[in-house]
């Protein structure tokens, strides 16, 4: 299996090369002396200069941290607890029916998430009589939160599955009191699903396009709202060099990770054999 | 013990709360909004405005159809490869995949008009050749193709985990056996691998049915879908919000009905009776 | 402390008629120190101001920098969008800059704030003939920001001759190199034009009949655009679209080969005002910068920028302002169109056009072949779906 099939490789070059034309398409552009998306005429820096002078993409890009932020550690921590209930629950029943809701904002489309919350948000709003700034940075994290919690459920539970139920008990009766033994034993033991909850809560958040469109207000705009509604007239190459940034940003990022994790991973591999 | 449980059902109860408030509650809001008027009376006007919308429903689902499909297609030869591969390459590729998942979704599919274009990069190298331009953008064609450019990734990490999950030593038994490569692909590893492309079948059947942006940036007066209609229906305000939670309701049990399905015969055996 | 911040005023109100005689003419007299440091929202269209790109001044950062409000500054799409923003409560907006017939319907609904034209001194440089118009009969609710007037252009290379009528964005030739607005209004009013109708008729006979000419352009339609235009005709990728007069000078900067006429059939005349909705939250900075828009230089670098003709009489008579004989934004009365004005519509009739518009809009042509695909997919499905079960229950048996 191991020798590198000729067809296999050419499959595989054809493919990366179709995931990358745009992304390719677009570091060109971010290079553009003129104005246009589709036509060159010449190259210069110029947009990335234009970029960090344009207030409404620097607003934008900081309320897209913000809500990442706040979001995602509040979505780790919520659904952390909510999976540790969840693993305990001796009812099956109610299990099932709180991780059959729990799939309800993953299986469902975006849009219809996004418009129920909407319409709940306007309900509350009217029924409440708030006429102004009803949606905003609070309705904006509300969603957020909801759509990040299951994501963290599903790579939390997994992690309590593996951790030995005898570990929380022997803390127990050496005389740890059952809160102290869970932060003792427990969470250090399912912190790497934590962590990956965390990380894809935030990701999540961060490329949230069509939920965000529909409770965002006028003063929380994150990017893609804004890159949503540049879209809609024309597209300038500073957006282009703004994700230019952004790939290498996480290019490096991702290259470093990968470079510590091989560097780890030979250990393992010789402890197995052991 | 009982203490503990007490305590369990605390850590679990922000989650329960905040689930029914922002999970349960806005769906019952879709719900409420499909069936009633701006007055708040009862009505089924809303539902029999659904009919009006039978064509963009079916297109919707068809050009999901095959956007799924050709995923799959493509996905699936390049998930075996990479999980075949050495573990430095498995690892690169998986990067390579995951790379331009964190770019901004707009922005990808906006570059694919600079490529398909009538003056776009692939009809500037077709007339240079000395044919005629071909007519690429705002056409069905390239919508589905969005959609797979989009997804794509979604259908090969699925399919690329469980192929790792594998038990080598079944292939290796098969082939013991006398099983050739292809009867292995079809008798062995297709089977084990269900799993994973039942959930990349949904995790871009779903955000391609719904979807409202790409449709409108690569498609042109034909390709109206769904996510189109929702979307409008928002801009319009009001007295449109009840026809949008209506198509949203629909679209919703719409996706329900085939992902039972799916879920209903992708099991292997005969567990299509439990 | 108190007693000390309004002797402070006293001396400041004293010394006001001393710095207008120093100051340069338009210098606002109010002392506005105690706007700042609040927030002012603005709500106007796309590309619709001076930003500062490409060496042009930045309007709101002056502003902000003269009266050290801040400004946040977000754009609409259309008219439709910005009203329904508006109603449904989700915004907080100071100032907003929609068009004549949205400025009567909200006015009706009573969404706007009366403006205090004495915070709006430099409402003297508007011209009259813009004062005063159907929309704000009684001038209480607005002052005109733009006019313009909704033209034909076209790419010289791709179509031939000159055209002067809008059938040429019925014409065959030009299949799938069409670009047509993506609003009811703007979209039945040219062909409401060419039928040669009143574009505020309330007859439905007269409504279904412009439906039946927007079905039967749809197949020749590439997309229906509002300022996805720019892009897509200054890169060539469409012969002919509609849109507004002074977009086309931007469009003509970019790609030369555009040119742009008024339709014989007649064309719509806009003016867009800026307004403030009912409950700003900052009002009196929302008439303060309403009044800065009206002042010399911001209004010029504004007039230069987007290109659309100013109804301020500091810029027309500007030396300042590149586009003072341009024929397009102020033709002269032999050139001069014949224009119609979107008035408000009742409900009724407006209900009645969304409805049309969105049957336009939905109706996708031949679907056959999509309906057989599915048809043949669905019973596949279900043949699959028997094969699976009648398979199980033999399993069954044989256990």
């Amino acid at each position: 299996m191991k020798k590198k099939s000729f067809a296999g490789t050419l499959y595989t070059v054809l493919i990366l090369f179709f995931l990358y034309a745009p992304i390719a398409v677009m570091i060109v552009f971010s290079f553009n002396a003129g104005r246009s998306t589709s036509v060159m005429s010449g190259l210069s820096f110029k947009w990335y200069g234009e970029l960090f002078r344009d207030r409404a993409t620097i607003n934008s890009l900081v309320n897209t941290v913000i809500v990442a932020v706040i979001s995602s550690i509040v979505s780790t921590i919520m659904g952390t607890a909510a999976a540790t209930a969840l693993f305990r629950y001796k009812s099956n029943v109610l299990r099932k029916s709180v991780l059959t809701v729990t799939n309800i904002p993953m299986m469902n489309p975006d849009i219809v998430t996004g418009f129920a919350l909407m319409l709940l948000f306007v309900f509350c709003g009217r029924a409440l009589g708030i006429q102004k700034d009803l949606l905003g940075l609070p309705t904006l994290l509300i969603a957020h939160i909801t759509f990040e919690l299951p994501y963290v459920i599903l790579n939390v539970l997994p992690k309590l599955r593996q951790t030995d139920p005898n570990l929380f008990e022997a803390a127990q009766d050496l005389g740890c009191p059952p809160l102290r033994a869970y932060f003792k034993v427990i969470l250090p033991a399912i912190m790497p699903g934590i962590l990956s909850g965390l990380m894809m809560a935030f990701t999540l958040s961060v490329d949230d396009f069509i939920i965000s469109y529909f409770v965002s207000g006028p003063t929380s705009q994150t990017l893609p709202i804004q890159i949503y509604a540049m879209t809609k007239r024309d597209v300038t190459p500073d957006m282009y060099a703004l994700s230019t940034i952004i790939f290498l940003v996480i290019l490096v990022m991702l290259m470093l990770y990968n470079g510590i994790s091989s560097q780890k991973s030979p250990k393992k591999v010789r402890q197995r054999h052991r | 013990m009982n203490r503990s449980s007490f305590r369990t059902r605390i850590a679990g109860s922000p989650y329960l709360v905040w689930a029914a408030l922002f999970i349960l509650v806005p769906l019952g809001m879709v719900a409420y909004y499909s069936f009633t008027d701006q007055s708040g009376r009862f009505t089924l006007d809303n539902m029999a405005r659904i009919s009006d919308y039978t064509g963009p429903f079916l297109l919707s689902i068809w050009l999901g159809l095959l956007a799924t499909v050709i995923c799959l297609i493509i996905a699936y030869p390049l998930a075996y490869l990479i999980a075949n591969s050495g573990e430095k390459r498995q690892r690169t590729m998986m990067l390579l995949m995951m790379l331009p998942m964190w770019m901004n979704f707009l922005l990808r599919t906006y570059s694919w008009m600079t490529i398909l274009g009538d003056n776009g990069l692939i009809n500037t190298l077709v007339t240079a050749i000395g044919l005629d331009p071909l007519k690429l953008i705002n056409t069905r064609g390239a919508v589905v193709l969005g959609m797979v450019y989009d997804f794509l990734p979604y259908m090969v990490l699925p399919i690329y985990t469980i192929m790792l999950k594998i038990d080598r030593s079944l292939v290796e038994a098969a082939q013991d056996l006398g099983a050739g490569r292809l009867n292995v692909v079809k008798n062995v590893i297709f089977p084990l691998s269900v799993p994973g492309i039942v959930s990349g079948v949904t995790m871009v059947f779903v955000p391609s049915v719904s979807t409202f942006y790409i449709s409108q940036k690569l498609g042109g007066t034909g390709t109206l879908l769904i996510g189109d209609i929702i979307e409008q229906q928002f801009q319009l305000g009001e007295t449109s919000l009840h026809v949008g939670a209506s198509l949203s309701f629909v679209l919703m049990i719409l996706i329900f009905v085939c992902l039972t399905v799916m879920n209903r015969f992708s099991d292997s055996d005969g567990s299509v009776l439990v | 402390m108190k007693k000390l911040f309004a002797l402070l005023l006293a001396v400041l109100v004293l010394a006001l008629p001393l710095t207008l005689a120093a100051g340069a003419e338009g210098e606002t007299a109010k002392d506005y120190s105690h706007l700042k440091g609040t927030t002012l929202n603005v709500y106007n269209w796309g590309e619709y101001i001076s930003d500062g790109s490409e060496g042009s001044l930045d309007v709101n950062a002056e502003f902000e920098k003269r009266y050290g409000i801040t400004v946040n500054y977000t754009n609409f799409e259309s008219n439709e969008n910005m009203y329904t923003k508006l109603k449904n409560g989700g915004a907080n907006y100071d100032v907003i800059i929609p068009s004549d017939y949205m400025i009567a319907r909200l006015a009706q609904q009573d969404m706007l704030e009366e403006l205090d034209f004495s915070n709006i001194p430099n409402y003297k440089y508007i011209l009259d003939k813009y004062k005063g118009l159907y929309y704000d009969a009684e001038q209480k609710f607005s002052v005109p920001y733009t006019v313009g007037m909704v033209g034909l252009i076209y790419n010289t290379k791709m179509v031939e001759g000159t055209p002067d009528s809008w059938n040429l964005m019925w014409d065959e030739r030009y299949k799938g190199d069409i670009l047509m607005f993506n609003n009811p209004r703007d979209a039945f009013g040219i062909a409401q034009c060419l039928l040669g109708q009143s574009v505020n008729t309330t007859d439905k006979a007269e409504w279904d009949a412009a439906a039946a000419k927007l079905a039967e352009q749809k197949p020749l339609v590439s997309s229906y655009v509002m300022d996805e235009v720019f892009n897509k005709m200054e890169g060539g990728e469409a012969a002919v679209a509609a849109y507004y007069a002074g977009d086309f000078l931007t469009m003509y900067d970019v790609n030369p080969d555009l040119a742009f006429v008024y339709p014989k059939e007649g064309v719509n005349f806009f003016v867009d005002a800026m307004c403030v909705p009912k409950g700003a939250q900052n009002k009196e900075a929302a008439e303060l910068y309403i009044n800065f828009m009206l002042e010399e230089d911001i209004a010029v670098a504004n007039a230069n920028y987007i290109c659309y003709a100013s109804p301020n009489k500091l810029v027309l008579e500007s030396d300042d302002y590149d586009l003072k004989d341009d024929p397009i934004l102020y033709p002269d009365e032999s050139a001069m169109p014949k224009t119609q004005i979107f008035e408000l519509l009742d409900e009724d009739t407006q209900l009645y056009m969304n409805e049309k518009w969105n049957e336009v809009k939905i109706e996708s042509g031949n679907n056959t072949g999509v309906y057989i695909a599915l048809a043949v997919v669905a019973a596949l499905v279900v043949v699959f779906a028997v094969v699976k079960i009648v398979r199980g229950k033999k399993r069954k048996a044989m256990y």
